[in-house]
């Protein structure tokens, strides 16, 4: 069975640890790697696909060494982050000599064939140079899986693309989960994590944080305790309906409005604005006032 | 040889107003020499300053070194070679056909231009001494600038103080430089085929042929080895 074991892998440059100790198996199916910046996804994913030595540690993609090692090509797929193409190119050029150097026995019927998968229809024949973000990142996609990898591995591949998109993605990474490959794909985004079913694999400051089913991870994000900055036509009379919800710890009136500690972020935002609007009260600002990417993953952390 | 590879590799070479702008000094070299044809002055006064002094020493090297810099580093800076290298291709495969394209484009470049400068000054003979000289230099070159830029990120800089301080200032003061500059083997061998005195060889044939093969060689496996450990870089890490 095809699949990607990490053991006890570390990568540093210099003095700086990029991944630290890093274990983990990977089966078939779709597993998101999420971590804000500098988490040390990108060096873990490349790590996998063979394009940089771990300095500790182990990788084998079906019982193979990553490094030194192009045969793994064979199975593997990637998709950087890096968007550079070669622009002088038609994309039905580009996914079609990405097939001719994988040495399919029909690269042009492959090639068609990946174009199809990731709708890229007409523009196929227009120079990647003028292309729009999604359309690059589907012909990238194209030439990764143009030999039907059993590992593909795409680093942050919701970048750029408008929800419609996003979803069109997602659905087939899905398909290719579904059909038995092994999917890993990076995020910085938590939300994205929403579209996922499949496993989660949390990473913060190159450590594996957290991991698991999507549900869990997503039930904390919404359970998660927040503050929120809030600023009404009445903020004292707010404060004395909201101290009296169960989801509300606490509420601090000042200069800039209300402070509010809610418990539960996925109630406090349901249920504010009912209150406003039978209170009789006008809205003039909500703001969540710690939305750092790195406080929501260190809760998240400490949760899981 | 890959054809793939080659013929991403060729257009984007040509596809570059830089390798355009290259052809520039050939043309160059052919014009000088036919002002200075035209002119009274026999040629021993100016051959070999026109043919070894910008011919050998400043246009088949810088021919070379935006050409041999050019086929595999343009791709490792914008990060493109990233969709060559996740293919099952071995790697030395990689590294012979870009030497290929560089070799090729580099001797189409160079070596007419070397050929009527030297039938000009010398006649035939001068000529055809001419383009084998400044073919093997092309070769070696190549090698070296294709090995360059996979060992330094700053290939075209390193490959300019070679030719420019190692070949051509220090090569005219210490004479043993000269017998580890590429540009001294073509010299060397295109005087033994013109057997002309427009021409001084300061190098043994059989050294500067065996020279030549250690640099390409050399180059080529030294260019294979690091492609072999190519690492990625992050932009986010």
């Amino acid at each position: 069975m095809t699949s990607v074991e990490i053991n006890g892998v570390s990568a540093w440059y210099g003095d700086v640890v990029a991944v630290n100790d890093v274990t983990m198996t990977l089966a078939p199916g779709v597993t998101g790697l999420l971590g804000p910046n500098g988490a040390g996804k990108t060096t873990l994913l490349h790590m996998v696909a063979g394009f940089l030595p771990p300095s500790r540690g182990e990788i084998r993609v079906s019982g193979q060494p990553a490094w030194r090692n192009p045969d793994l090509y064979r199975h593997l797929g990637l998709v950087t982050e890096r968007e550079a193409v070669h622009g002088f190119l038609t994309g039905a050029e580009f996914v079609l000599a990405s097939a001719k150097l994988h040495g399919l026995a029909q690269p042009r019927r492959a090639a068609a064939h990946a174009l199809d998968l990731v709708e890229l229809g007409d523009p196929r024949d227009r120079k990647l140079s003028t292309y729009s973000k999604g359309m690059r990142q589907r012909a990238r996609l194209a030439a990764a899986l143009v030999h039907e990898p059993s590992v593909l591995l795409l680093d942050e591949p919701f970048n750029g693309l408008d929800p419609r998109q996003r979803m069109q993605m997602m659905d087939l990474l899905h398909r290719m989960g579904d059909a038995g490959r092994v999917v890993l794909f990076s995020s910085h985004i938590l939300e994205e994590v929403e579209q996922v079913s499949g496993t989660v694999q949390v990473m913060v400051a190159g450590r594996l944080a957290a991991s698991g089913d999507f549900r869990s991870i997503r039930r904390l994000m919404t359970n998660r305790p927040h503050v929120f900055n809030v600023r009404t036509s009445d903020d004292r009379r707010l404060a004395a309906v909201l101290i009296g919800a169960p989801w509300v710890r606490g509420v601090e009136v000042d200069a800039a409005g209300l402070q509010v500690r809610a418990a539960d972020y996925g109630a406090f935002t349901r249920a504010l604005p009912a209150i406003i609007r039978r209170e009789g009260l006008r809205l003039h600002r909500l703001r969540p006032s710690d939305e750092s990417l790195e406080s929501v993953f260190s809760y998240l952390v400490g949760a899981a | 040889m890959n054809a793939t590879i080659a013929s991403i590799t060729a257009r984007g070479l040509l596809g570059r107003r830089r390798f355009l702008a290259l052809l520039l000094l050939p043309v160059a070299l052919v014009g000088l020499t036919i002002l200075a044809a035209a002119t009274s002055a026999p040629a021993a006064d100016w051959a070999p300053t026109v043919l070894e002094g910008l011919g050998f020493n400043v246009v088949v090297p810088l021919v070379a070194l935006i050409i041999g810099t050019g086929v595999l580093g343009a791709e490792l800076d914008d990060g493109t070679l990233a969709h060559i290298l996740a293919k099952p291709v071995p790697r030395w495969q990689i590294i012979a056909t870009k030497l290929v394209v560089a070799v090729v484009a580099t001797v189409a470049a160079v070596v007419p231009a070397m050929f009527v400068a030297g039938t000009l000054a010398g006649g035939a003979r001068v000529g055809v001494g001419l383009a084998v000289g400044s073919a093997l230099a092309a070769t070696a070159y190549s090698a070296l600038f294709v090995a360059m830029s996979l060992v330094t990120s700053r290939p075209v800089l390193v490959g300019l103080a070679y030719v420019l301080l190692w070949e051509g200032m220090l090569g005219s003061v210490i004479s043993g430089t000269q017998v580890l500059s590429v540009g001294q083997y073509g010299i060397a061998v295109a005087d033994a085929v013109a057997d002309t005195g427009l021409l001084t060889g300061k190098v043994g044939v059989p050294l500067a042929l065996i020279l030549a093969a250690v640099f390409t060689a050399g180059g080529t496996v030294l260019a294979i080895d690091r492609l072999k450990s190519y690492k990625l870089a992050g932009e986010t890490g």
